[in-house]
């Protein structure tokens, strides 16, 4: 057919190789219903020993006191709000890979959506521990819902940029909960109709919700998934804005941009898109996904990271000229003597290079597609993004407007350290249930782009390909579905 | 809360699918539901299903997200408590954008949510009768309900005839019930011909 070319010169299959619904069914749930392989269980060992010396530094804290951590004096926020910052950052991709893609009709999101899902419910419970025990007494947590008390009631402060924080995270937990189980149900009904054991039966008919796949349920479901995408798109953006409010509202030097909110979010973006590399890197080798997870999806991940490094490059110079461009002294000392240089130095050096240097090696294909390197990559990236809260956090607090108050050097207890181990304990502990008990990729989205993506799909055009223009006038001039038949006829 | 007499016709391929679901309501009969394993885009219209008003639901959620947020802040701050923040005004619309916007965010989501659940019946422990187990994974299996005049021979050679692989006669309960998946079990101890 010389009117349209069917196979698509730049995009590639989604998904490899020959595969019927059913392959696909079964390249999926055969782990879920395999014995979890040695590696899982010494994987999974290892999370839960780091949960629980996170458990125990937590103990620690709460028993004795944030003076159990070396925060000080002018730097209240060391470690703990950087961890913070950095884990909803990176349980940022997640969405955006399952709501923003979706609206832009990105079909290699279908492939990595469920796991990248997983991952952002994850790292935001991770997220949530860093502020509620900062708090120092936690049991007064719940003192930032607003609930009728007996204490006036006095209400919590909406003006404040904290207060905000308490709504965009739980919302943004909340929202990427539904989301993604709302995606899950008709998958783990899947699980539930092949089950062989009783109790896989009943657990996943439980989880299941009783799903049958009817037509009017699917369309409903179809119109849900995208309002909720839709719901989650501006969410995505609000939540790391709000983040960076915390920071962007207050009057200290390093802090007071308007630059913050979208800086925060491409970082956001940035580092998640990193963290799903490293994942899906792991899942595919381990679980044997690559024709799923293939290597168009990675190099169009890396696409997006070097694009979001190169805009928090932007963002980094931005800030270095405004400070200089602004007038303001301290703004100047402080981004010329006291981050760039000084004793912290090293850790701006560090983020410039993780950052905004080394992605961009993603501008060659062959990095692009290089699968070793992509995954070194990505744990650079990640080490970079921890190194940029930490630097906009501490390099920004340790010297301030008064120098009798400065801080002196600021290194972190064991107890800090194992907080953070702590929160890594408990995302791969997660993280390795949910690709043992869990269809890791979204079954269903995947038959549905099945036959208009891969080798099915061009063995099924090569007849129309071949078609002059008036056998195809005649062939679709007819009623569309009856067409397709004969197309398959053909 | 019914028990009926269906007869259930597994197809293996939508492309076979969309003609016979246009046949068998083309030759009058009545088509139950179809269960496919995936969204089979087009095929609500093809069996004359109506459009969904989910979303119209998440709208008025959203907005009641919205109102309820902004009548609470203001009526603590200006009413309840007004407490002097740095001497700001005690109405702070743009403070309260972050929160507002969140509050619309959840309310549409989680409401979207629960309604979706209550409409087609989802829940954990409730069961369904599954018409085809393989329908979540390879088969779109139509149900066609009978009525005192369907000759179920006849509609069986004719499903055969739209491309049908697997066909059968099926009664069974059309509502759900509390169950589990790992027992056999159905509403009734005795279900009885509608």
């Amino acid at each position: 057919m010389s009117l349209i070319k069917y196979e698509s010169p730049i995009r590639e299959p989604l998904v490899d190789g020959h595969k019927t619904y059913h392959d696909v069914t079964e390249d999926i749930c055969h782990t879920i219903e395999a014995k979890p392989t040695r590696l899982w269980y010494i994987g999974f060992g290892i999370s839960v020993a780091l949960l629980m010396f996170g458990v125990y530094s937590v103990y620690r804290e709460v028993t004795y006191g944030i003076g159990q951590w070396n925060v000080n004096r002018t730097i209240g926020w060391g470690w703990d709000i950087t961890n913070f910052v950095w884990w909803v950052g990176i349980g940022h991709a997640g969405t955006l890979i399952s709501a923003i893609l979706l609206l832009f009709r990105q079909g290699w999101r279908t492939g990595v959506n469920r796991a990248a899902e997983a991952m952002t419910i994850f790292a935001v419970m991770c997220a949530g521990q860093f502020p509620i025990f900062h708090m120092g007494r936690v049991w007064m947590a719940f003192f930032t819902l607003p609930y009728p008390n007996t204490r006036g009631p006095l209400w919590p402060n909406f003006n404040s940029p904290l207060m905000w924080d308490v709504f965009a995270i739980s919302t943004y937990f909340t929202v990427s909960l539904l989301f993604w189980y709302s995606g899950l149900i008709p998958d783990l009904a899947t699980v539930r109709d092949r089950a062989k054991t009783k109790l896989r039966k009943h657990l996943y008919g439980i989880a299941s919700f009783g799903w049958t796949g009817s037509t009017k349920h699917w369309q409903r479901h179809e119109s849900l998934s995208l309002v909720l995408a839709g719901l989650s798109t501006p969410l995505v953006l609000s939540v790391h804005t709000i983040v960076s409010f915390d920071f962007a509202t207050s009057i200290v030097p390093g802090w007071h941009t308007t630059i913050f909110p979208p800086y925060f979010v491409a970082g956001a973006i940035f580092s998640g898109f990193a963290m799903v590399q490293t994942l899906m890197l792991i899942l595919r080798k381990v679980m044997n996904l690559d024709q799923y997870i293939t290597l168009g999806h990675i190099e169009a991940m890396n696409k997006v990271i070097v694009l979001t490094g190169s805009i928090v490059g932007c963002a980094y110079l931005t800030e270095l000229f405004m400070a200089w461009y602004s007038m303001v002294p301290y703004e100047q000392e402080h981004f010329f003597k006291y981050r760039i240089a000084g004793p912290y130095g090293w850790s701006y050096w560090l983020m410039m290079t993780c950052n905004v240097i080394s992605p961009q090696l993603f501008w060659f294909k062959k990095l692009r597609r290089n699968i070793a390197f992509t995954f070194i990559m990505s744990i650079v990236v990640n080490i970079g993004m921890w190194f940029e809260r930490f630097v906009i956090i501490v390099t920004s607090v340790y010297r301030d407007y008064l120098p009798s108050s400065w801080s002196i050097y600021y290194r972190p207890s064991i107890w800090e350290i194992g907080f953070y181990m702590g929160t890594f304990g408990l995302f791969f502990t997660c993280f390795f249930l949910f690709a043992k008990y869990f269809p890791v990729i979204a079954i269903a989205e995947i038959k549905h782009v099945l036959k208009t993506t891969g080798e099915t799909y061009k063995n099924d055009m090569e007849g129309l390909e071949k078609m002059s223009d008036e056998q195809f006038y005649e062939l679709t001039h007819h009623d569309h579905h009856d067409s397709s038949v004969k197309v398959a006829q053909h | 809360m019914s028990v009926k007499k269906f007869v259930v016709g597994c197809f293996d391929d939508e492309k076979v699918l969309f003609p016979a679901v246009s046949k068998v309501r083309k030759a009058g009969y009545k088509i139950h539901d179809v269960y496919t394993p995936f969204p089979v885009h087009g095929l609500d219209h093809a069996m004359g299903l109506r459009e969904t008003s989910l979303h119209t639901a998440g709208f008025i959620y959203g907005l009641t997200g919205t109102t309820t947020a902004v009548t609470f802040m203001s009526w603590v701050f200006t009413k309840d408590w007004p407490v002097n923040i740095g001497g700001k005004p005690h109405f702070a619309l743009p403070a309260w954008i972050p929160i507002t916007f969140e509050l619309t965010v959840l309310m549409a989501a989680v409401g979207m949510v629960l309604t979706f659940c209550y409409i087609c019946q989802l829940a954990p422990f409730i069961k369904k009768h599954h018409f085809h187990l393989r329908a979540t994974d390879d088969l779109f299996v139509m149900v066609i309900e009978c009525t005192d005049k369907t000759n179920e021979e006849d509609l069986k050679n004719f499903l055969a005839g739209a491309g049908a692989k697997e066909i059968n006669v099926q009664v069974a309960e059309t509502d759900w019930w509390i169950g589990r998946y790992d027992k056999e079990q159905q509403l009734y101890k005795q279900p009885s011909v509608a």
